[in-house]
């Protein structure tokens, strides 16, 4: 079956948009505890690489994603314990686990680099996925594209319309007044940070599995960084995040394509740079002056709780 | 119940026992780590941290690797002490290494002795120029400096690989990616006769120094402290936090930027598309490591050094994985944080007092 170009095209966006749409929805929520992580880079590879050396292992796809999901979990208890219990800066914390996490997936890989995998199956709906533009566009794409655009209104009606997700945002918001009232503020954030650990593993799964199906060191190249990014650029709600994520996605097909179509006479480098750039741009278009942005920012955002009593 | 007392003021024995006790179980991990991976730990430990050290040329080797890892680190903890997260150092030494490299490139057949100065201020202004770019972008517009420094260390590398590829490729080199060799009097001299420890180690130096006396004995040293310290106290002081961004900025990246010229003009002789296996980012490691503090950063710097040569040295003796220097890297900053607590926080046992009351 040939495919119309701006179909495939269209295509591909999805796929590089899906990775950051998983790993920022993650963080969002645990943004809105209160807590900073800037480990979901590390986060990221360790659930790569325990995708793949799973689906290598076992050949079950269901596995991997298991373990990229328990793999991220773990980091994130990791970084949960430091600043949770022991009250170290998130913000170095959240480094160190991005350290480490390039390190450990580096030890786990070697083993697998060159080691060739099937890529997640594409799931196809009897019928629709026959369907002309609809069929490959919509109904051809693999279990975590489906799951990644089915968390944006899940999570969005949990932070706004329910009553955890209300609990959560006030823990995040004023961590002190939810203490004093008697939420558990500690374990309120665990759960939030182990929930975050959990989608960065999975968009770190996507891309070991469905993205490029192998393990190459830091195969991540900073998509961890640009989801942290998304998340301010979306000023935390859901539907922003995706739309962001599609917008990235959109731009790093496109210098893709313009690398290998030799539409324009310049150096691949250059045009690898635009993803990078343009998360600097609209961090700095999202930053200025929106106060109104500012307002949706959690109050407590990395800052630790010790209760006194 | 093990319960977290803060300390009414900081212990003053821990400050130094803790960066001592975090080694101490990283090393410890490290035992652990080979024997599950299936080595004798207490040979691979040796092959890791002593034998590396028993030649001279194994010593010198030791401040080749320090020498990035001091000079970025005293510029990182500065920073970090004024409450500025500049994490793309790796990208600032980058650009020193064009600015300076490309000096270099562009007058390769000079023999004027102000060659190597030269480079040396040009990478100082490359490093600069490029943290200047988040150091903008944080006090005019208000973006998160992480974010943006970070980013742009994925810029440099690409810049970097795009010179080295197209213009600044060697004609002679037939093809590969290589810039052309630095001529003798762009190469930073050899200190020590048959080993390549060079110039750059005493640059390190002077930067511990010079950080030392800004830190201790002048006012901008004092602001920095008390802008990290106590923001509110600084403001009211008057003492401009964006003034604290551009300084801490400039400084990190200009030494940064040194490190990334005595770098290529140093072990590696000319531009390549990779100059550097992470130095910027496990200078962050080795800026919490000394406490930051500049006579802590060059203990902490030798460690890193360490750990870097050990790794290489562990791999050839027994076939260890190279990727064995990340984890201990990554492992050692999680305890240094870990056992920071120690100095602000006291253990106890026991229910708190206020429990037992009620």
């Amino acid at each position: 079956m040939s495919l119309d170009p701006v179909i495939l095209a269209l295509i591909t966006i999805v796929g590089a948009a899906t990775p950051l749409l998983l790993a920022a929805l993650g963080e969002a929520v645990v943004e809105k505890s209160g807590v900073l992580n800037l480990g979901v880079e590390g986060m990221m590879l360790v659930g790569a690489v325990a995708a793949f050396a799973t689906a290598v292992g076992t050949g079950s796809s269901t596995l991997a994603l298991l373990a990229a999901a328990l793999a991220g979990a773990a980091m994130a208890l990791l970084f949960g314990f430091l600043t949770l219990t022991l009250l170290t800066s998130q913000v170095a914390s959240g480094l160190a686990l991005t350290i480490f996490g390039i390190g450990l997936s580096a030890l786990i890989g070697s083993p697998y680099v060159g080691t060739p995998l099937e890529r997640l199956a594409r799931l196809k709906v009897p019928g629709l996925s026959d369907l002309p533009v609809v069929g490959p566009l919509l109904f051809s794409h693999d279990v975590l594209v489906y799951f990644g655009l089915a968390m944006v209104p899940v999570i969005a009606w949990f932070l706004n319309r329910s009553r955890a997700g209300l609990v959560l945002r006030a823990v995040g918001d004023n961590h002190e007044a939810a203490h004093a009232i008697g939420y558990p503020v500690i374990r309120i954030r665990y759960m939030a940070v182990l929930f975050g650990g959990m989608m960065a593993g999975l968009g770190g799964a996507y891309l070991s599995l469905a993205y490029t199906p192998m393990w190459i060191e830091q195969m991540t190249a900073g998509r961890g960084w640009i989801a942290l990014a998304l998340v301010v650029f979306a000023a935390w709600r859901p539907v922003g995040i995706l739309i962001g994520a599609y917008l990235f996605g959109g731009v790093t097909i496109l210098q893709l394509h313009a690398q290998g179509g030799a539409m324009i006479d310049i150096a691949s480098q250059y045009l690898s740079m635009l993803p990078y750039i343009a998360t600097i741009v609209v961090l700095t278009l999202m930053s200025s002056g929106a106060a109104r942005r500012r307002l949706q920012a959690p109050a407590c955002l990395g800052r630790p709780f010790h209760p006194t009593a | 119940m093990i319960r977290l007392v803060p300390r009414s003021e900081p212990s003053a024995a821990w400050t130094y026992l803790a960066p001592v006790f975090a080694v101490a179980l990283t090393v410890a991990a490290g035992f652990v780590l080979f024997a599950l991976m299936g080595y004798d730990p207490v040979e691979t430990l040796y092959h890791f941290f002593v034998s590396p050290l028993s030649s001279r040329y194994g010593v010198a080797e030791l401040v080749v690797k320090a020498t990035p890892l001091v000079l970025i680190g005293v510029g990182l903890s500065i920073g970090f002490r004024a409450g500025v997260w500049n994490i793309g150092a790796e990208g600032q030494l980058t650009l020193g290494a064009i600015f300076g490299g490309g000096l270099a490139i562009w007058l390769h057949d000079s023999e004027s002795i102000l060659l190597l100065p030269a480079m040396v201020v040009f990478g100082a202004l490359g490093g600069a120029l490029w943290a200047a770019i988040p150091a903008l972008l944080k006090t005019r517009f208000n973006v998160n400096e992480i974010l943006t420094s970070l980013m742009l260390t994925y810029v440099a590398t690409l810049l970097l690989s795009a010179l080295v590829h197209g213009p600044w490729r060697d004609p002679e080199g037939f093809n590969f990616p290589e810039s052309r060799l630095f001529p003798d009097a762009g190469t930073m001299p050899i200190l020590l006769d048959g080993t390549r420890l060079h110039l750059g180690a005493l640059l390190a130096v002077v930067a511990v120094g010079v950080a030392w006396f800004i830190l201790s004995k002048t006012l901008l040293g004092f602001q920095v402290k008390v802008v990290g310290a106590a923001p509110r106290a600084a403001r009211f002081a008057g003492f401009s936090q964006a003034r604290m961004v551009w300084f801490s900025m400039l400084l990190g990246g200009g030494l940064a930027g040194i490190a990334g010229l005595s770098e290529v003009a140093g072990p590696i002789g000319q531009l390549v598309p990779e100059i550097s296996p992470g130095y910027g980012f496990t200078a962050i490691i080795v800026a919490f490591l000394g406490r930051l503090h500049p006579l802590g950063v060059l203990f902490a710097g030798l460690l890193m050094a360490l750990s870097y040569l050990g790794g290489e040295n562990a791999q050839i003796a027994v076939g260890l994985p190279t990727a064995v220097t990340g984890v201990f890297q990554g492992l050692l900053l999680f305890f240094v944080l870990a056992a920071d607590l120690l100095v602000r926080y006291r253990i106890a046992f026991g229910s708190s007092p206020e429990a037992k009351a009620a």
